[in-house]
């Protein structure tokens, strides 16, 4: 039943995945194309439910995210941390299932970028994997460069939209 | 899209090639009056040519979207003279600043008065209504200078096709005078796109080699990306968000239904179709390696065809559909390479500096466009061997080239830096004659149709 709902969940966020992401920015429910978690942190959320995606959010300080350089996704000692954090997180609640969006900058053809963010997505998840989380409790997505968090087109736009954000699924 | 909705008439009538080549000779040294600034395509002299509003036996009513016959006729001219003004061959004059001939003269110019405006060509007709709603357009091409017909065709068509018998027309004069095969009479899919950078609604959309009689096919609540016509135009291959994953569907233009390729939990991108239509290309990403398959698009098993650590993506056969070009990232960075179509012979091809990536390769199957990614993203072309390389365009980000159905002109797709305004914009073999196609937004992600039947 879980299972299920979280399926439905996830379906319908994809399917009015544009007309999400032009809402307010929300901390509930996560949506999996928004990937703007990390904008949320401090609007007076102390109050999030322990375990929920507002909890994970709250709690990681922006590092539900990790980063990667140009055409690179390997996981970095600044990504090895964030990446404790969320392990820690997920341990704490072995129920919650993820997904990790892996996101590319702008300045890559659009089918390689697709799958360069599924690589990085996974590079992510097999990082978590490691650290003891259940790859059974983790997915990977991936949108290339189609959901950029900065708009940009400077490196250091870029350095911020080259990215994989773990979303928690409630 | 039937062969019956336009049926070829007067087609005995033409003269035998071989007389028409060796009439059309003398042209390029018809005494030029201008002196041309450049060079440009196969003829010496961009050829004036002189499109006056096709002639009517009797102004009535049509059902076509341009209104009566007289209307319709100088429609179909402008139609005409919008195709044959942007390839850089020719050097047309529109109906609007041209007298119209009389019916009688269709077959009959007035060479003295042609000759007199200073035109090398004149590409004329005449526009009929049927009794039963379609339109019959005459097309002649004539060579003003020797006073001889060189070629004519006509078609019958229904009333929403009126646009075809206009491209056929541009066709017959592009290919007679080119020596190049048409391709006027193409469809092209794109990726529609509208609203800010950070969220854009993608919508699947199809349109006419010009621009014409544009169509959007899906409504934008799941993202679109990458269509592909099939070689009949009946279906289109196309990338659709479903499930926070990317998936291939087969959209079916005649039932406007769609069904999904393959069930997968992975990530399924780069659909193509085999020039014959019956294998389907297309990579999936499974735990960070993409590799590229094939399976049969009646259905049945997939065959893997790439076995790289890397990301190999993005196939096009070859026309003989013996090859097939497609980007690897295995050597460290996108690079262009090329393999047997049961995927022996893995080669890499581009040594030029930066990244080669979105490899296609022509319908003529002499040389395969990519994206060069070295700073900027620029299309070019290259051999099938990889020689030969030079660029068309020169841009901020310019990707996803597409050949028109003759291998002589490609379209693409250009990014604007910061503003992420998106646009599809064609270009010849010269690199000299590039200009943006109309949409009603952005566009991106073209794909040309083969010539219409």
């Amino acid at each position: 039943m879980k299972t299920q709902t979280a399926i439905a969940t996830a379906l319908a966020s994809a399917l009015v995945l544009s007309a999400c992401s032009k809402k307010a920015p929300k901390i509930l429910p996560p949506d999996p194309g928004g990937a703007v978690s990390t904008d949320t942190t401090g609007a007076g959320t102390g109050a999030a439910t322990p375990g929920s995606q507002a909890d994970f959010v709250v709690q990681l300080m922006g590092q539900d995210t990790v980063y990667f350089d140009t055409d690179q996704y390997n996981i970095d000692a600044a990504d090895q941390q964030a990446l404790a954090a969320q392990a820690a997180w997920l341990n704490k609640y072995p129920a919650k299932r993820a997904t990790i969006q892996g996101h590319t900058d702008e300045r890559g053809t659009r089918e390689y970028n697709l799958a360069l963010g599924e690589r990085r997505a996974n590079g992510a998840k097999n990082y978590l994997v490691s650290l003891g989380v259940d790859a059974a409790r983790l997915t990977t997505q991936t949108f290339g460069k189609d959901q950029p968090v900065a708009m940009e087109s400077t490196e250091e736009a870029w350095a911020k939209n080259r990215r994989a954000v773990t979303v928690t699924i409630d | 899209m039937r062969k019956s909705l336009i049926a070829l008439i007067a087609v005995s009538a033409l003269l035998p090639a071989g007389l028409l080549a060796q009439q059309v000779t003398p042209t390029a040294s018809a005494p030029a009056q201008e002196v041309d600034e450049e060079v440009v395509g196969t003829l010496d002299n961009d050829a004036k040519i002189a499109i006056p509003a096709f002639a009517t036996n009797a102004d009535v009513a049509t059902q076509t979207s341009a209104g009566t016959t007289a209307a319709l006729g100088m429609s179909l001219a402008t139609v005409i003279y919008g195709d044959l003004k942007n390839n850089g061959l020719f050097k047309p004059t529109g109906p609007a600043s041209l007298p119209r001939p009389e019916l009688a003269q269709i077959q009959a110019p007035d060479y003295p008065g042609w000759q007199g405006r200073g035109s090398d060509m004149l590409l004329q007709g005449y526009v009929r209504a049927e009794a039963d709603g379609n339109v019959t357009v005459g097309c002649y091409l004539y060579d003003v200078s020797l006073g001889q017909q060189l070629a004519k065709a006509g078609w019958t068509v229904p009333p929403g096709e009126w646009r075809r018998a206009a491209h056929k027309c541009a066709d017959l004069a592009y290919s007679r005078l080119s020596g190049e095969n048409p391709f006027f009479d193409s469809r092209i899919a794109y990726i529609a796109e509208t609203g800010p950078k950070g969220h854009r609604m993608k919508r699947l959309a199809v349109m006419d080699s010009d621009g014409a009689n544009h169509t959007y096919l899906t409504t934008g609540q799941a993202t679109a990306l990458t269509p592909r016509y099939s070689p009949d135009y009946k279906q289109i291959l196309y990338l659709s968000y479903f499930n926070g994953s990317p998936r291939i569907y087969i959209y079916d233009l005649a039932s406007k239904t769609q069904k999904l390729l393959l069930q997968s939990a992975n990530p399924l991108f780069a659909p193509r179709w085999s020039p014959d239509g019956k294998w389907i290309l297309y990579s999936v990403a499974i735990a960070g390696n993409t590799d590229i398959y094939k399976m049969p698009s009646a259905g049945g098993s997939a065959v893997k065809l790439t076995n790289s650590p890397g990301i190999d993506i993005g196939g096009s056969y070859s026309p003989d559909g013996s090859r097939i070009v497609f980007e690897s990232d295995r050597s460290g960075s996108q690079q262009v390479y090329v393999m047997d179509a049961g995927g022996g012979s893995q080669k890499r091809i581009s040594f030029f500096g930066g990244r080669a990536a979105t490899p296609e390769w022509s319908p003529r199957g002499d040389q395969i466009a990519f994206t060069h990614i070295a700073g900027n993203f620029r299309i070019a072309v290259m051999d099938p061997a990889g020689g030969s390389m030079h660029y068309l365009t020169d841009s901020w980000q310019d990707e996803a080239p597409t050949w028109a159905p003759n291998g002589r002109v490609i379209q693409f797709f250009r990014t604007a830096r910061t503003t992420g305004q998106t646009g599809i914009w064609q270009v010849d073999l010269t690199g000299k004659n590039e200009r943006k196609l109309t949409t009603p937004g952005d566009g991106a992600d073209p794909a040309w149709g083969p010539l219409r039947p």
